[in-house]
């Protein structure tokens, strides 16, 4: 089954962020469709539109996995389903 | 990207993060029509299978939910149908071991709280109604999840005033028994008029006659946002742009609460049923009603213009709300626990607030007289007559209204209480010492109000 979900990525600017983060999600088969980064005040912020296979990776494992690089980096970083986004925000 | 903007997702995050947000309760509400037995000990049995069979999921469930989309569900619980509509068959026994029995289940099933150990007796107390109510001391000083409530009253059959006594008389019996803990156990007792059937939050959640076998309701939350948001306009935006703030903030959460329920029951193979727009505060720094009351400008909750504040905070939620999910239901309105609400055990500390205005603040928003520590020899007649004019706001405003007192034993005004967790903690308020004892003595039924004749 695939699941579009909203990665977000907030914390201080380092080289090698979008690095790590996008070599795990091409180990755990989650296609990037959309990247937006920007940086304010020192504060690196990337909002990714990604596409998971959750027959090759469930979710769970995927946010574990994020999470270790969130731990190693001290980047504050979510995965979230998109219907959330679209619920909250939409009619 | 499609769609949905960065900054839709920044707020999203912020309002999780940072003001608060989170589903306050996932409620699955099950029947036990079918648990009914020739005695209570038979009952037990039947009814812990039932529960613990179909809340098996509930729990892994809702943690799953909570992962994949990011919204933390601060509560699970269970509710079931009022033990007394199924205990006609051992009324002659005591009804505790029922209570023992959902205590387990409940703790099986990993929830914090049940409830449903109840009694609807607006009209008059039939035999399993009264072995209920002589069993909730005993029933609460023995459970820890375990959540009571009894309702007495209602628009359509006006209000039975030898029920309320008796509920005082066993609120404080439930006070006795549960001394050595501050009598908590009347903080999982609740006296309603116009007791609704599908109320997700405790004290006061039932799993009602008209519903399907298993149903998932949903309490929304989120009293840190409205604030946030409330405190974010300029000081001197008037009071329709503060009510469509509000709204338009009301909508996200309330769209939060529907996705999780439909997401919940889906998962779980049961109906949705409804999703409960109040606005419930935790003992949490930020997550207050009373600070949003405050933010929209009274210096403390409880100064002139209060039920004001309240009444505009109320409506525009239900505003707000009401776009975003077609199943609105439970109590839908402002919740104002004192002990659950730092803003609120605050605004009495420094003597804003007192039991005369949160009875006025009743008539505006949901449950009114809620989690209010008073002193431990206060009359049961006094305890009566304060019940009874909550009753009597719900009565003739078509309201569900409620009481949830809790007389700690060995305690004085200005003492202070704490019951830990999110029953949070609260000082003893101050309460008339007027009698009540002619009125309440008088008993009998106060007759439905001219306005419930409707049809």
């Amino acid at each position: 089954m695939k699941t579009r979900a909203i990665l977000s990525v907030l914390g201080a600017d380092r080289i090698g962020i979008v690095a790590s983060i996008a070599t795990a999600l091409a180990e755990l088969s989650v296609n990037i469709e959309d990247i937006r980064q920007t940086i304010l005040a020192d504060v690196f912020s990337m909002t990714m539109l990604v596409t998971v296979d959750e027959d090759a990776h469930p979710f769970e494992d995927i946010q574990a996995r994020l999470a270790e690089i969130a731990q190693a980096t001290g980047m504050q970083v979510t995965l979230q389903r998109e219907d959330v986004f679209r619920f909250m925000h939409r009619v | 990207m499609p769609h949905i903007s960065p900054e839709e997702i920044h707020e999203t995050l912020l309002m999780v993060h940072q003001q608060h947000l989170d589903i306050r309760t996932v409620t699955l509400g099950i029947s036990i029509g079918d648990c009914g037995a020739d005695t209570a000990d038979e009952m037990s049995r039947r009814l812990y299978d039932k529960v613990t069979r179909a809340a098996e999921r509930l729990v892994p469930v809702c943690e799953a939910i909570e992962r994949e989309y990011g919204i933390p569900i601060r509560n699970k619980r269970i509710s079931v149908s009022p033990v007394a509509s199924v205990a006609g068959r051992c009324a002659g026994d005591d009804l505790t071991p029922v209570a023992v029995a959902m205590d387990r289940a409940a703790h099986t099933a990993g929830v914090d709280f049940i409830g449903g150990f109840s009694a609807l007796v607006q009209k008059g107390v039939g035999a399993a109604d009264d072995a209920l109510i002589r069993s909730i001391p005993g029933a609460l000083a023995t459970t820890q999840r375990v959540c009571s409530s009894v309702n007495v009253a209602s628009t359509r059959a006006g209000i039975n005033m030898d029920a309320i006594a008796r509920m005082a008389h066993t609120v404080k019996e439930t006070a006795r028994l549960t001394a050595d803990q501050d009598s908590i156990g009347c903080a999982k007792l609740v006296v309603f008029a116009n007791m609704v059937e599908d109320n997700p939050f405790m004290a006061g959640a039932v799993h009602g006659a008209g519903e399907a076998d298993a149903v998932i309701n949903v309490g929304i939350s989120g009293p840190g946002v409205v604030r946030a948001i409330i405190a974010a306009l300029p000081d001197d935006a008037d009071l329709t742009a503060v009510a469509e703030a509000i709204k338009a903030t009301s909508f996200k959460i309330t769209r939060a609460g529907e996705l999780v329920a439909r997401e919940a029951a889906r998962r779980l193979g049961v109906a949705m049923g409804i999703v409960d727009l109040s606005l419930a505060p935790t003992p949490a720094e930020g997550d207050s009603v009373a600070e949003i009351l405050e933010a929209i400008g009274v210096e403390r909750c409880g100064a002139p213009g209060t039920t004001t504040a309240l009444a505009l905070l109320n409506d525009a939620v239900k505003k707000g709300g009401a776009m975003g999910t077609s199943s609105v239901g439970g109590l839908s309105g402002a919740f104002i626990p004192v002990s659950e609400d730092m803003g609120m055990v605050r605004a009495v500390e420094c003597g804003a607030l007192n039991l005369e205005k949160l009875e006025a603040m009743t008539a505006v928003c949901s449950v009114g007289l809620d989690m209010i520590a008073i002193p431990g020899d206060t009359p049961a007649e006094t305890i009566a007559g304060i019940t009874s004019d909550a009753c009597a706001i719900g009565v003739i405003n078509s309201k569900t209204t409620a009481a949830r007192l809790i007389p700690v034993a060995g305690k004085i005004a200005g003492d202070h209480v704490s019951w830990g967790g999110l029953l949070g903690a609260a000082p003893v308020m101050d309460v008339s010492r007027w009698s009540s004892a002619k009125l309440i003595a008088r008993g009998g039924r106060m007759p439905a109000p001219l306005g419930s004749l409707r049809n």
